[in-house]
This record gives C-alpha cells, structure tokens and sequence, in this order.
C-alpha cells in the first residue's frame, strides 16, 4: 500500500527538486539583496538624521507587525493598481527582500548599539571621518554581535519563503501542496517537503549556534 | 494609482472584519496556550536525566525549528486524515500553530532556567528556604523576568503566524481579505484592512514586551 505511493512520490522526484531550487532562488536573492538593504537601513537608524530615522523605524515596524502572507497580497494584487503589473516570482522576491531588510535592520541596531560609545568618541577623537569610523572601528566590533542572529534570521527567512507557494509561485512547499492532490498521503508528501527544508535549515541553525559560542567567548567586557 | 480606493465598502465590511478580528484572537489565544503547555513539556522532557526522552524532545524541537509552518500545517491538513484522524480547521490549525509554537517556548523557557546561577540555589538552600520557599522568591521571580519579554515576543510571531489558518480556509483577519477580494474584486482595501487590525495586536503586545522589560527582573538570556 505505502510501497506504491512512495514510487509514485520517487517518480514525482524531479519535479520537488525543481520546487526546491526555485525554494533556493526567491530565499538566495532575497537574502543577498535583503541583507545589504538591511544594513544600509540598520546604519540609517544608528545614525544622527532624526527625519530618516523616523521614517525607517515606522516602516521597519509596520512590516515586522503584519503577517508576511498579508504583505505578499498586497504586493501582489496592489501594485498592479500602480501600473506595475508583477508576474508572481518577482512579486515574491520583492515581499521577501523588504522582510529580510527589516528584520536584518533590527539586528544591525542591536549590534551597532553593543558597541561601548567610548569606542565611537575616540574614533572621533583620533579624526576618523564618518566612514572611517563606521568602517575601521564600529562595524567589526558589532559584527560579533550581528552574525550570530543573521543566520538564524536567515533561517527562518527560507522558512517564511513557503509562504509565497500562496500566490503561486511553485516552489517546493506548492509542488507538495500539487502532489497531494494526485497522491493522497499527506504525511508522506509533506514529509518529503519536510525533509527538503530540514536539509537546508538544519546546518545554518547549527552554524548559528556555533557562531554563537564562538562570538560570545573571549568577549571581556562582562554582562551585555 | 488607488483613485478608487473605496471606505464605503470597508464599512460595508466592517462587521465580517470584526467577527473576523475575534477568530484570530481566539485562534491566537489558543495556539499561545497550547504553545505553552507544548513548551513547558518539552523543556522538562529536554532537561530531565532521561537520555531516551531527552532525544526524543530534541528531535521534536529541532524538527519544528528547522521546517516552515505552513508545511507543518498541511502536514497535518492532508496527513491526518490518512491516518483516519478527522479534526476540524479549527483544531488543525490550532494543533500546528501550538507545536510549532511549542518548540520555541521550549527554547525560551531552557534559556531561563539556565539563566539562573546556580548559586542562588545553593544559597536559598543554605539560608534553609524549602522548596515552595525558593520556587516563590528565588527562582521565579527572576525566571519570569527573564522569560516572559521573549515569550510576548514569540506570541507576536505567533498571531502573525495565524494569518496561514486562512489557507486551509479558516474564517480569520487574512482570509476576510480574500473574502473581499474574491467577491468585489477590491484586494487593496480588503488586505490594507486586514493589516490595519494586525498592527493593531501587534502594537498592544509590543508595548506589553516594552512593559515586561522595564518592570520585571530582566537580563538577557
């Protein structure tokens, strides 16, 4: 009985890799363009511009307060209201982009604001300009700060690309949701869905875990 | 652009909205508890000195924390009734949105107790406090100060969370949208609403976080 499905299922194998490697595409272009919009917006926010920060911060916290689902409706069925008509891939790049900045912003805050300000007084005092001190001084003490949650951040933004399979793009969470209405065994499809993601999340929440240990020893300065 | 952009309707729906704003409370509220009840079993299951048990939450918890939500959902959607188990939307969706939730509070709760030095313990102890004694003014006070701030926050992720029950058509705030857009073809006023009540949780609860900081015993885990 379970033999024939889990044929039928080998036989469908190609078709879930296909899922999964455009799976690989929205989250891999999402997280390389989201993480250097996040950080743009992260130091935007550490900065002294009162009217951008502002403006950051309100749009940082309308996207983390609404459902990424409702967020990738309104991309999708709003814009063409703006004359851009979005074919569903770009429309779920785009939704996933503006989420992986705004949660990527917030981390790069954090870390930013873990430097000790006697750090950033000296830089200035030694006449380092604004770029000098960001780039020389602040940034690589922050990012033992920063990259530990990135790539737990990454991860649950891979996970929360199954969301866009909604609008239809076939990723690999919509191959299985194709599948089990030829192949009636929903544990099983959505096992083999499962275990596809396990494969990529696994290791990275086990690298985040590492990067954890290893950023946080040897850190001296006592309680954060 | 949005010249059309229509309020009378908005009004129109406004009660679908509301009824619809309730469900995702009541779904949310729900999950949360069972989120709870899930997390406080496989934290102590985790930590015991059992090996078997402990392998068994773990594999529980890294299993959840490692695939989306939404295919823990259909997993359970399509995979239960296979296995002769018929539940409700309802209690499908309510069931993911608790084990999903549940391995993170798991790792919230962990985090917690481990934050508590083992010191104070040994001096609650030694100072001849009994068990209840020490649970009430040793250990609880800061393991709430400490887990309740990442708990409120969990519960944001999970009402955002919810908004998926409306794929296996769950009458909650996303799905009035789509119920909008299906019938009048108006997906910006329908979602912006949705959105609209969503922050509004979400604002009340990040204020809760805010509040659970400032006034509690708080360290970071």
């Amino acid at each position: 009985m379970w033999g024939f499905y889990i044929e039928q299922l080998m036989h469908s194998l190609p078709f879930f890799l296909k899922g999964l490697w455009m799976t690989i595409a929205v989250s891999g272009i999402s997280l390389v363009v989201g993480t250097l919009l996040g950080f743009l917006w992260g130091i935007i926010r550490s900065s002294q511009n009162r009217i951008l920060k502002a403006l950051v911060g309100a749009w940082v916290d309308i996207i983390r307060g609404t459902p990424f689902l409702v967020q990738v409706f309104i991309i999708f069925f709003i814009l063409p209201e703006f004359g851009i008509q979005l074919e569903a891939f770009p429309a779920a790049v785009i939704a996933l982009t503006n989420l992986a900045a705004c949660f990527i912003c917030e981390i790069v805050v954090a870390g930013i604001q873990a430097v000790p300000w006697g750090q950033r007084e000296a830089a200035i005092s030694t006449g380092l300009n604004w770029y000098q001190q960001l780039r020389n001084v602040i940034m690589p003490q922050a990012m033992r700060v920063i990259l530990p949650p990135l790539v737990g951040q990454y991860v649950l933004l891979i996970k929360d690309s199954s969301v866009v399979s909604a609008i239809g793009v076939v990723d690999v969470t919509r191959v299985g949701w194709l599948t089990v209405q030829r192949v009636p065994q929903g544990l099983l499809v959505f096992g083999l869905v499962a275990l596809l993601y396990f494969i990529i999340c696994y290791p990275l929440i086990q690298l985040s875990n590492s990067l954890e240990k290893r950023m946080s020893s040897g850190y001296s300065r006592g309680k954060v | 652009m949005l010249e059309t952009f229509n309020f009378r309707v908005i009004f129109e729906y406004l009660p679908l909205f509301w009824s619809c704003f309730l469900a995702t409370l009541w779904l949310s509220a729900a999950g949360l508890f069972g989120a709870l009840v899930t997390g406080t079993l496989a934290c102590s299951m985790r930590i015991g000195r059992r090996k078997l048990i402990a392998i068994v939450a773990g594999a529980y918890i890294e299993s959840i924390r490692s695939t989306p939500l939404l295919v823990q959902l259909f997993f359970f959607y399509f995979g239960l009734p296979s296995l002769g188990i018929r539940l409700s939307e309802a209690a499908t969706g309510i069931l993911a949105l608790a084990l999903n939730s549940g391995a993170y509070m798991a790792e919230i709760i962990r985090a917690g107790i481990q934050s508590i030095a083992h010191g104070q313990v040994e001096a609650a102890v030694a100072s001849g406090l009994n068990y209840f004694q020490r649970m009430r003014h040793i250990i609880l006070p800061q393991a709430i100060g400490v887990t309740l701030p990442p708990m409120l926050g969990q519960a944001i992720v999970l009402v955002k969370d919810s908004a998926l029950l409306s794929l296996i058509s769950l009458p909650e705030l996303t799905r009035a949208g789509q119920i909008m857009t299906s019938e009048r073809f108006m997906p910006a006023e329908g979602f912006l609403t949705s959105a609209v009540f969503y922050l509004l949780i979400y604002y009340v609860l990040k204020w809760m976080t805010a509040w659970s900081r400032k006034r509690l015993i708080y360290m970071q885990a």
